[in-house]
């Protein structure tokens, strides 16, 4: 008896062995690139999430060796498991990209397209998968759906508007949590995140929701608005944390500490740790350590350099020796400190530190010497 | 030597002629040359009196939109300062509060704004990236000034009049009074 049987599956020509029970979307992750299906509620760390989004719809063109008919329809390969033999199409099919758009469309019926005011924006699934599966415009004409507003607490930001009900924070908390208090209330149109009766969300692991949520429908308050994505620079971080492994990427801005995350992998999924654990982390790491002291800084972190966070870090580049000095003798004049003019980016006001977004009165504020405009 | 070009022409080195060193005729041709331009067209003109037309598509001083009502356009989404190829624009957001409605459009919005025209060089593509049609570039110059710190134009200098409460002050800025 052969220990560990192989199934060989061929995903856009590729061949690849895997172990049975493997999903074609983990075979095709195997063999990386443009061949892996993009997915927006199945996520590997989160036992039972997929089959939702259809997102991730593939062509078998060659059911297994044993029965070679093609399978009828496009099928959601976060959800079938490979067969030996299996040949599946996607970014070689015709029929995948179209039905992918419609898809696409679907998901953005409602949503708002608030990218502007969004804090997801820069690192959102869902505008990742818009620009390369989406069409230019939609046909959709009717009112988008509003929600009544939930709190879900001083640390977690829901904007119903923009979810696409992946249930993966659902998972989320199921999984890492001992008691869940957030759900999916009413189906169909008015199917919503909420808690049941205002509650707020307070589990110490619960800040992972932020993380899993493809959308910007759940962001972190302590971060919210206070900057974009991509002005601030993302550097791998650790502390010694009792409750989780503490192994984080810090989004600084100098030396602020505007937002902690958890380490993300290529497909946007939280990294395992140095322990090979899921390196979730804890509300404490997340959302109460916003000073640069609190941290081991490792380095910065690797960032896609097609990503949008790339821009303006000017990595790699050796700075040019300053010369004037050896020239004149001196220091050159300062003709300008910047800081006597500017509003912006005053040196007396740490904007990462203001619990929760800023507002007019934070600038106002006497101590902060604040003109208003 | 070769001649670099076909328009090289030997220097003509003859001992000048009577007439050539007379000099008044050369003087009096010139003169005629000088005193006849009086009589032309002037290529110039008289400029803080009068003022060229701007192409509609010139790139001068940003200005910051509001809408009909009044409220400001901006909501730091911080597309223009990311197109900058300057680096010229900075920005800090905060969150619209109950009651300032009517100051901003939407629920976030641009506490700060400050453009360095120091910095700036005028290619529009802030104008270009702007998904909220907050940011355009107007068909003036950037003022001069004497000192580097008249060049930070913040919010104040770059907003344009409200419709709603200033509706003399919009019609003058857009050269309608």
């Amino acid at each position: 008896m052969s220990e560990v049987q192989k199934f060989k599956v061929t995903i856009d020509n590729i061949t690849i062995e895997v172990a049975p029970g493997t999903t074609i979307l983990e075979a095709a992750r195997k063999i990386g690139g443009e061949v892996a299906p993009p997915a927006m509620c199945f996520y590997s760390k989160l036992k039972g999430s997929g089959g939702k989004c259809r997102t991730c719809l593939v062509e078998v063109s060659k059911g297994s060796e044993k029965d070679p008919r093609p399978m009828p329809k496009l099928v959601a390969s976060c959800r079938t498991t490979v067969m030996d033999g299996m040949e599946v199409k996607n970014i070689t099919s015709e029929k995948v990209p179209d039905a992918r758009a419609g898809v696409v469309e679907f998901l953005l019926l409602n949503h708002p397209l608030d990218c502007p005011i969004c804090d997801q924006a820069g690192e959102c699934h869902l505008q990742d998968l818009s620009y390369e599966h989406g069409r230019e415009g939609t046909r959709y004409e009717f009112q988008k759906r509003v929600f009544k507003k939930h709190d879900l607490g001083p640390y977690i930001q829901l904007h119903m508007t923009r979810c696409i009900l992946c249930y993966r924070c659902v998972f989320t908390a199921d999984q890492l949590t001992n008691k869940r208090v957030h759900g999916i209330l009413d189906r169909g149109d008015h199917a919503e995140i909420a808690t049941h009766i205002e509650k707020a969300l307070d589990n110490d692991f619960i800040g992972n929701v932020i993380d899993v949520c493809p959308v910007g429908a759940l962001t972190d308050k302590t971060f919210r608005f206070k900057n974009r994505v991509w002005f601030t620079k993302p550097v791998d971080a650790h502390r010694d944390c009792p409750t989780c492994s503490g192994e984080v990427q810090l989004w600084m801005r100098g030396d602020e500490v505007f937002r902690v995350t958890a380490r993300k992998d290529e497909w946007g999924e939280v990294k395992e740790n140095s322990k090979g654990e899921t390196g979730w982390i804890c509300n404490e790491c997340r959302f109460e350590k916003k000073h640069i002291h609190d941290w081991t800084i490792e380095g910065p972190s690797v960032i896609n350099r097609h990503s949008v966070i790339s821009q303006g870090h000017y990595v790699g580049i050796t700075k040019p020796k300053e010369t004037v000095q050896e020239v004149i003798g001196k220091e050159p004049r300062l003709l300008m400190d910047i800081h006597s003019v500017s509003q912006v980016n005053k040196p007396n006001i740490d904007l990462s530190l203001i619990n929760g977004p800023a507002h007019s009165d934070d600038f106002n504020h006497p101590n902060t010497n604040g003109k208003q405009d | 030597m070769q001649a670099l070009t076909q328009r090289s022409r030997a220097v003509d080195r003859k001992p000048l002629t009577l007439w050539e060193r007379i000099y008044l005729p050369a003087v009096l041709k010139g003169m005629t040359i000088t005193f006849g331009h009086m009589f032309k067209k002037r290529p110039t003109i008289n400029y803080p009196e009068k003022t060229r037309p701007f192409s509609p598509v010139f790139r001068g001083l940003h200005v910051l939109n509001r809408d009909e009502e009044g409220r400001e356009r901006c909501t730091a989404c911080g597309l223009c300062a990311v197109a900058c190829p300057a680096e010229a624009i900075t920005m800090e957001a905060a969150e619209r509060k109950n009651g300032e409605e009517g100051l901003y459009r939407e629920e976030k919005y641009a506490a700060r704004y400050e453009i360095n025209m120091l910095r700036c060089i005028f290619c529009g593509l802030c104008e270009e990236a702007c998904p909220k049609d907050a940011i355009y570039l107007s068909e003036t110059f950037a003022p001069s000034n004497f000192a580097r710190k008249g060049f930070i134009y913040g919010k104040d200098d770059l907003l344009i009049p409200n419709p709603k409460t200033q509706p003399e002050e919009l019609a003058k800025a857009r050269g309608e009074a």
